[in-house]
């Protein structure tokens, strides 16, 4: 198992590397500069932006400015924001929690849909109860977010005048009030990620029970007399879940990413939001942080759903 | 109107005849902005008029917070680096200028004790230097006193290479000295008949020496202040997260009396400006959102919730096609649109004035932009002698017709005019944007009409407005016939506006395109008008030139202008805020307040 572990955990540096150097060319390939909006403004004389990418860098040779980013980033420094000049690590730890709070609990809610609803729909497939949840989850994985998003905006807040529909951080009312504007404001932008995920974790789930529940050892189980709750937990549900682990696990990066979309409609101020801001202001120390990062825990994520599979399915085993 | 009409309306205005408003809207009539028309009456020592905007409040604060919507959000607040409006906005509720600009164009002292005139001393007579009296009393957020080194020290800051601030060539184009505590010379290589730039409106921020003198040249990055300003405004620092959110308080120790009247401000950015136009007019969320280009339809659409009203402020901007002087399509030392070689067909006057008359501008303003965009004839100005001429503003297909005819320009099998085996065959660029791609369609239709094909264009913004010298679909490289887009006038004088048609600034490869003069038009009736402009120091002289560089470029059809752009914002019902286009929307917080 520790072999195993030290082996995959080689086998992502040079996929890191690779990694890292297809997106830094990628960046320094593509149209446009930071410094665009000092040059369209006739009362800025040209130096200044020559100046300015003397002073970032810009003008070394690409391979070189790779070189100094990945050295600087292997001694920890991410470099900094040019254009709010500020170190990366400090933006991206300033949007973390608010990403975290409103990506996970929209991940969370998607699971508590997923889950129930999709194992009780495979238990009675084609029943009344399955079809209704298959439209909505069809429904509900159909609809892109900013549509369903601009619909609960109408809805709550134009109409009703319910919920706030622009997210703020910085929320001063204290004790119960102070708790209600913290769920108030994030309602909407969880419903409409947690519905989207979870509609399509509904499919997956039930389609995964479906396959496992007609299995002979489901009928041994039931013939020896089981509980049926115990054959649902033990013996469908446990099998069952193999494929979904790897499909969450490999979702849970997305958590760190945000949701650019829907950052942007609720003005959520995440990583998404300003992952979207740094590549419209060709912002390249930043755009690279967090695709990379991201790139990390995509890479992280595999690992962790490898070894959930055992800890599920003793047979697997790591050599 | 010759020089010595100006003159006697100047006295009339001086005698009482004829009030000061009434003058400026005749200057604005005959083609001058309303800066250079309230400059002609300051120099003439003709008193300016008190600020129409009334403020309430009888004490200082008690207002509770304010909350405003910049959809793109600040991302620094040091003033000097801050090339967005949106960090120039953000950096203004802490930092200030001796003086604002209004919205008459007129200087309103903020740290300064008084305007500098020619009767109080303050400009000298050759125009070389200007004396500033600075207002006593005034400390900065950390309770330290401003004074003329603050001042000293802005100016070696700002101008300082290494610093590489946005607005270096401000402050390198003067010398600043200190006379005394409170005062300070600026002194000019040459007579300089612009000289509010330093110090005044947007570039005209003063930061803390104590603060920022560690942090000159190269380790300008570094300075804690630059997150965390220490200003002398109306407002101090609270919390600041780049791309997100500003917070300030109210300054307690403000220098003008019962000013601010809220307690808090609270600067929220990021998402998109319809629905910051629907957060403040529809439901009510915010009080103030900035930069609302949303088509015409949505924005009237959201006010009819009536929670709020747009509000529009007029600067100089410009949306305007240009016409290609040299050839796009022929490579002469590795460029296109060479400046030696000449466009095929747009040299020919009889199709630019052709094409002149084919952009229905009345229909674009009404159907597309709205109050947002007014139609207009003109570059900078109004002309009323090039309405007497045959390129008026009107819209006539016929007569473009007739003077293609009449130059020459037949129609060929396909319906496309041609000449000498030259067909009008032109490409149109612009950067994709709802508004600009309808008068596309408007313009592209009636050239048709006329016998003119077009094929459309539509570039990524990002692109076509980057300096990206690799890139062939930039704006300055104009590896097309014609295109169009907005150019924003910056300072409320015309002279860097017009630098765009002199021959010295033409984009070129050995430029590396950043040359202000896209059209690659030249005239040399133009330059030396230009040239004369830069050292006149008569204002009334000074305007008369400009008018007839304005002229020129419109009788010539160097462009042909669209629609003229005011700023849009919205404010929530009942506050009550001093906007000038002229400068930051943040530029009078200090008077901003809320009818009860």
């Amino acid at each position: 198992m520790t072999r195993y572990l030290i082996r995959r955990l080689l086998i992502a540096v040079p996929s890191l590397l690779g990694i890292s150097l297809v997106l830094y060319v990628i960046l320094a390939l593509a149209p446009g500069d930071p410094f665009s909006a000092l040059a369209s403004n006739p009362s800025i004389p040209p130096a200044v932006a020559e100046a300015l990418r003397r002073k970032f860098g810009l003008d070394d040779p690409i391979m070189l400015r790779y070189w100094h980013w990945l050295i600087a980033m292997l001694h920890g420094d991410w470099g900094y924001s040019f254009d709010s000049r500020v170190d990366v690590d400090v933006l991206i730890m300033q949007r973390l929690p608010t990403t975290l709070y409103i990506i996970g609990s929209s991940q969370i809610l998607a699971l508590l849909v997923a889950l129930p609803v999709g194992i009780y729909a495979a238990l009675r497939p084609y029943s009344l109860f399955d079809q209704i949840a298959s439209t909505f989850a069809f429904i509900g994985f159909s609809l892109p977010t900013f549509f369903t998003g601009l619909v609960l905006i109408l809805i709550f807040s134009i109409q009703l005048h319910w919920l706030p529909f622009v997210y703020r951080t910085n929320i001063t009312a204290t004790g119960w009030a102070g708790v209600w504007a913290h769920i108030a404001q994030a309602i909407m932008p969880v419903l409409v990620l947690g519905l989207f995920q979870g509609g399509s974790w509904t499919r997956f789930v039930r389609a995964s029970v479906l396959d496992v529940v007609h299995l002979d050892y489901v009928t041994t189980a039931r013939s020896k007399g089981l509980a049926e709750r115990t054959v649902v937990g033990r013996h469908i549900v446990r099998t069952a879940l193999i494929p979904v682990v790897t499909v969450v696990a490999l979702q849970l990066p997305f958590v760190f990413g945000g949701a650019i979309v829907t950052e942007q409609i609720f003005r959520v101020p995440g990583i998404g939001s300003l992952l979207i801001s740094a590549i419209l202001a060709n912002d390249t120390p930043v755009i690279m942080a967090i695709t990379f990062v991201f790139a990390c825990l995509v890479i992280l994520f595999n690992l962790i759903a490898d070894i959930l599979y055992g800890w599920l399915d003793p047979r697997i085993s790591y050599r | 109107m010759n020089e010595q009409q100006l003159r006697d309306l100047i006295e009339d205005v001086r005698a009482g005849t004829r009030t000061r408003r009434e003058f400026i809207n005749r200057m604005i009539a005959l083609g001058l902005t309303a800066p250079l028309a309230s400059a002609m009456l300051l120099q003439s020592g003709v008193a300016m008029a008190a600020a129409p905007y009334e403020y309430k409040p009888t004490k200082r604060g008690g207002g509770g917070p304010v909350h405003v919507l910049w959809w793109e959000a600040p991302t620094l607040l040091n003033p000097h680096f801050a090339v967005g409006t949106k960090d120039q906005d953000a950096s203004r509720i802490f930092y200030e200028p001796l003086a604002n600009w209004d919205a008459d164009g007129n200087l309103i002292p903020v740290l300064a004790a008084e305007i500098p005139t020619i009767n109080n001393g303050g400009l000298s007579e050759d125009g070389k230097s200007v004396t500033w009296k600075l207002k006593k009393g005034v400390t900065w957020h950390d309770g330290k006193p401003f004074t003329a080194d603050d001042c000293v020290f802005t100016w070696e800051y700002a101008s300082d290479p290494a610093t590489a601030t946005y607005d270096i060539a401000t402050y390198q184009a003067v010398k600043v000295s200190k006379l005394d505590d409170y005062t300070i010379k600026l002194a000019f290589a040459k007579p300089t008949p612009y000289w509010a730039d330093a110090f005044v409106g947007v570039r005209g921020m003063i930061i803390p020496k104590h603060l920022f003198e560690q942090y000159k040249g190269g380790n300008s990055r570094q300075a804690p202040a630059n997150l965390a300003p220490v200003g002398t405004g109306p407002f101090m620092y609270v919390q600041f997260r780049p791309g997100d959110l500003v917070r300030a308080k109210i300054n307690p120790n403000y220098h003008e009396e019962n000013h601010p009247y809220f307690d808090s401000i609270e600067m929220k950015g990021g998402g998109d400006a319809v629905s910051a136009a629907r957060a403040v007019m529809q439901t009510g969320e915010y009080d103030y959102a900035w930069n609302l280009q949303v088509e015409n339809r949505i924005l009237q659409l959201l006010q009819k919730a009536g929670k709020g009203q747009l509000k529009f402020l007029y600067g100089g901007d410009i949306e305007h096609i240009q016409l290609n002087n040299t050839d796009p399509w022929k490579t002469v030392d590795d460029q296109r649109s060479s400046i030696k070689t000449t466009h095929p067909f747009l040299t020919d006057p009889a199709v630019r004035q052709a094409l002149n008359v084919l952009v229905n501008r009345q229909a674009i303003h009404q159907y597309i932009y709205g109050p947002a965009g007014l139609a207009t004839a003109n570059f900078v100005n109004n002309p009323k002698r090039y309405v007497s001429k045959d390129t008026s503003f009107e819209f006539n297909i016929a007569t473009a017709i007739k003077l293609l005819e009449d130059a020459g320009w037949k129609p060929g099998p396909d319906g496309v005019r041609e000449k000498n085996g030259v067909k009008l065959h032109m490409t149109y660029a612009t950067s994709v944007n709802a508004p600009r791609q309808q008068t596309q369609e408007i313009v592209k239709q009636a050239c048709q009409k006329a016998g003119i094909s077009v094929d459309l264009k539509a570039i990524l913004a990002s692109v076509f407005f980057s300096s990206d010298v690799a890139n062939p679909d930039t704006y300055t490289k104009f590896y097309n016939d014609i295109q169009m887009y907005t150019t924003t006038m910056t300072q409320p004088d015309p002279q860097l506006f017009l630098a765009q048609f002199v021959s010295w600034e033409i984009a070129q490869k050995e430029n590396k395109w950043a040359g202000l003069n896209i059209t690659r038009w030249r005239n040399a009736e133009y330059d030396a008008l230009y040239k004369a402009a830069e050292s006149e120091l008569d204002t009334v002289k000074r305007a008369a030139l400009f008018i007839k560089m304005n002229d020129l470029v419109i009788k010539n059809v160097v462009v042909i202008p669209v629609v003229y752009r005011p700023d849009v914002a919205a404010a929530i019902n009942g506050l009550n805020t001093r906007l000038s286009g002229w400068d930051s929307q943040m530029a009078y917080l200090k008077d901003w307040y809320r009818e009860t």
